[in-house]
């Protein structure tokens, strides 16, 4: 057996957040109550050192490491760059809600950081083995964060929907894997890739196998119909938590979609092309419709990252490597949204009140004018209205789709974003055009959170008034 | 037919019929049973084809550990399975459908046409000095070294989780302080007392 040493280097921020977490795993079990701020300061420390890390290798170009299971590449690098990002904010945004309800616990931050961990490994994997590994590290540390407020029945339910659908997923998952393996008896994606590509395109064997594959990644992005646990875990998890699943998990999800089927099942692209039309149909018509019924805030903005999710796979059925890098730039944009969404329901909460509902957010003008602005900027982008942010990533990814000739497609995702645009900007006109209750509470968050979040919201306008270098960056990660 | 294979279609029928009756039992703790029979037949199953290690650790680990684990949950829970029933009637044409047509495309594509003996042939089998144990050993921490670290770092989790979702501190109840046991000392749990003797009635 001829065995050479693996090059440590490119798996140096898997390595060094693995070290780090176990440190603060064991330091939290000394801290006292009230020194618990050690923990959250030392996470966040963690997610900035990974950081550098992951910036410091990002000219190293393209490398396999581990016996090929592990890959460097710069589109791995962007994504983690935005998944510490994302995590770090979602830690600055939690701190104060988890006070608030005695939630403020090392395990938190810990099993965030595994999240982290796993999601690392899932965008570096080349193998089946790492995928599966990386999600599952992923998903056993979300389902353990949903249920962490076991006091609340709601969330006691969300966690227990998620982990047996999320559990059931992942069978469907291996046992597609178990096919392809049989098929090409190679684990590596670079081999499946060869030898599916030199194999008779229209085999039932890989369409069989390729099927369970697209249901495992449908199933973690959540589009329509393996949308079911999304709606029920937003809104059952403490905000805190939904702020996490809704956030970096998305460009995991996104990666683990590249890495299966473009880098593992590239030459099956007209074979999965027609199963992600249809996924990318449904989640756009179910996810804008059924969303305009929600008066919940927190579901209604479950069912828009499920149509978000249907924008994402448009981006990616196009097939092209600018549609790809459009796909990624629209998850990109979407985290960033998705964050300064999920953090106004924080900001708006206190001790006792969640401010999950959209009456909540009556006549937040007369109460806050500067998060009410902040509000409109989110909710504007998030409906595709220029120049935010969100225009330029739906822009990009029908530009994608039309250069695939998918004129059709197209055409059904503008009347659905039209459609869709009714509910975000009824937000709008909850906080601008109705009276506030008497009562009704002004925002008291503290300044770190108000000054990030104004921050967060500026960003998808400065980022929507010049587009150009973040989806330059997407661009050059796929090249 | 050899006699390798009358005792693969034993233990494979067996193995069917426990996985079976794992799922269409009424009584928990006989559902677990059948669960272990499931097991061993098809660690059975691992022997004939040479993977004794996984076979043994099969037993050990899920029989052995696993199981046992598991029927001491059961016979503690007070499981009322009627409000699973519910419905039961109702769900099942449409899961009969999806069943049958989920076989059927199975029987399809895993079969005789694409994994038989044409296009996966028998491998060599090893002489007895063969040690599956070494070769697994050999290949877990060399090539496969990453995949099983990130499944040491899934089982930490699993700790983390199980720790943080069980362990309450209430007050009332009535856990052991080992330390406190460990530092007793005999004035403060015997106590002599010095009596007159009685008078003999």
């Amino acid at each position: 057996m001829n065995f050479v040493m693996p090059d440590f280097m490119p798996a140096l921020p898997e390595m060094f957040l693995l070290g780090m977490v176990c440190f603060i795993l064991l330091l939290d079990l000394f801290l006292s109550e009230r020194s618990r701020v050690v923990t959250y300061l030392l996470a966040q420390s963690t997610l900035l050192g990974a950081l550098l890390l992951t910036v410091s290798l990002y000219e190293e170009g393209r490398a396999l490491t581990f016996s090929d299971t592990f890959v460097h590449d710069p589109m791995g690098s962007v994504l983690k760059v935005f998944i510490y990002l994302a995590t770090f904010l979602v830690f600055l945004y939690a701190k104060d809600y988890l006070r608030a309800r005695n939630m403020f616990k090392g395990e938190f931050y810990v099993l965030g950081l595994f999240g982290v961990l796993g999601m690392n490994v899932l965008v570096s994997a080349h193998s089946l083995l790492t995928i599966y590994l990386g999600l599952e590290l992923l998903s056993l540390s979300m389902y353990a964060m949903v249920a962490l407020q076991r006091d609340s029945v709601q969330a006691s339910e969300a966690a227990m929907k998620y982990f047996v659908l999320g559990a059931m997923a992942s069978a469907m998952l291996l046992y597609g894997m178990s096919m392809l393996y049989g098929i090409t008896g190679s684990l590596d994606l670079g081999q499946i890739n060869t030898s599916t590509a030199a194999m008779d395109n229209n085999s039932m064997l890989l369409a069989f196998a390729l099927v369970f594959i697209v249901i495992g990644v449908a199933f973690k992005l959540g589009a329509v119909p393996f949308h079911m646990w999304l709606p029920d875990v937003y809104h059952g998890a403490p905000t805190a938590v939904t702020l996490y699943l809704s956030s970096a998990p998305k460009l995991a999800a996104f990666a683990m979609m590249m890495r299966l089927l473009v880098d593992g099942l590239g030459g099956l692209q007209e074979q999965w092309e027609g199963m992600l039309i249809l996924l990318t149909v449904l989640s756009l018509a179910a996810g804008n419709i059924i969303a305009i019924a929600q008066t919940n805030l927190k579901r209604m903005l479950a069912y828009s990252a499920i149509s978000h999710v249907g924008f994402l796979l448009l981006g990616v059925l196009s097939g092209t490597q600018a549609g790809y890098a459009a796909a990624m730039f629209y998850a990109i944009v979407y985290v960033i949204m998705g964050l300064g969404g999920f953090g106004m329901i924080v900001l708006m909460s206190r001790a006792g009140f969640e401010a999950d509902s959209i009456e909540d957010f009556k006549g937040l003008n007369e109460r806050s004018p500067w998060f009410a602005l902040m509000m409109l900027i989110l909710m504007f982008s998030m409906a595709g209205v220029p120049p935010f942010l969100g225009f330029w990533s739906k822009l990009a990814v029908i530009q994608a789709a039309l250069g695939a000739d998918l004129v059709w497609l197209v055409a059904v995702a503008v009347v659905f974003s039209v459609i869709g645009a009714f509910y975000y900007l009824r937000v709008v006109k909850v906080m601008y055009f109705d009276k506030a209750d008497v009562g009704a509470p002004t925002v008291s968050a503290g300044f770190d959170l108000r000054v990030v979040l104004s921050a967060n919201s500026l960003a998808v306008l400065g980022l929507g008034l010049f587009p150009g270098s973040l989806l330059a960056l997407c661009v050059a990660a796929l090249a | 037919m050899t006699f390798e294979q009358i005792l693969f279609y034993a233990f494979a029928a067996i193995l069917v019929f426990a996985a079976g009756m794992v799922i269409t039992v009424r009584n928990a703790v006989h559902a677990a049973l059948f669960m272990v029979l499931a097991f061993f037949t098809s660690a059975a199953l691992w022997l004939l084809l040479e993977a004794e290690f996984l076979a043994i650790t099969l037993v050990l680990v899920y029989v052995g550990a696993v199981m046992v684990l598991f029927l001491f949950v059961v016979m503690m829970l007070d499981l009322n399975t009627a409000p699973m029933r519910e419905g039961f009637a109702r769900y099942l044409p449409v899961g009969i459908v999806v069943a049958l047509l989920v076989i059927a495309v199975m029987a399809m594509a895993v079969g005789q046409r694409h994994f038989g003996l044409e296009q996966m042939p028998v491998p060599v089998p090893h002489g007895a000095d063969y040690s599956n144990t070494r070769e697994l050993g050999l290949l877990l921490y060399t090539t496969y070294v990453y995949p099983f670290e990130i499944a040491a770092v899934i089982l930490l989790v699993a700790i983390v989780a199980a720790i943080a979702l069980t362990l309450r501190q209430r007050g009332g109840t009535k856990t052991q302080n080992i330390a406190e046991q460990v530092a007793v000392r005999r004035d403060d749990r015997v106590r002599l007392v010095q009596m007159d003797a009685e008078q003999r009635k």
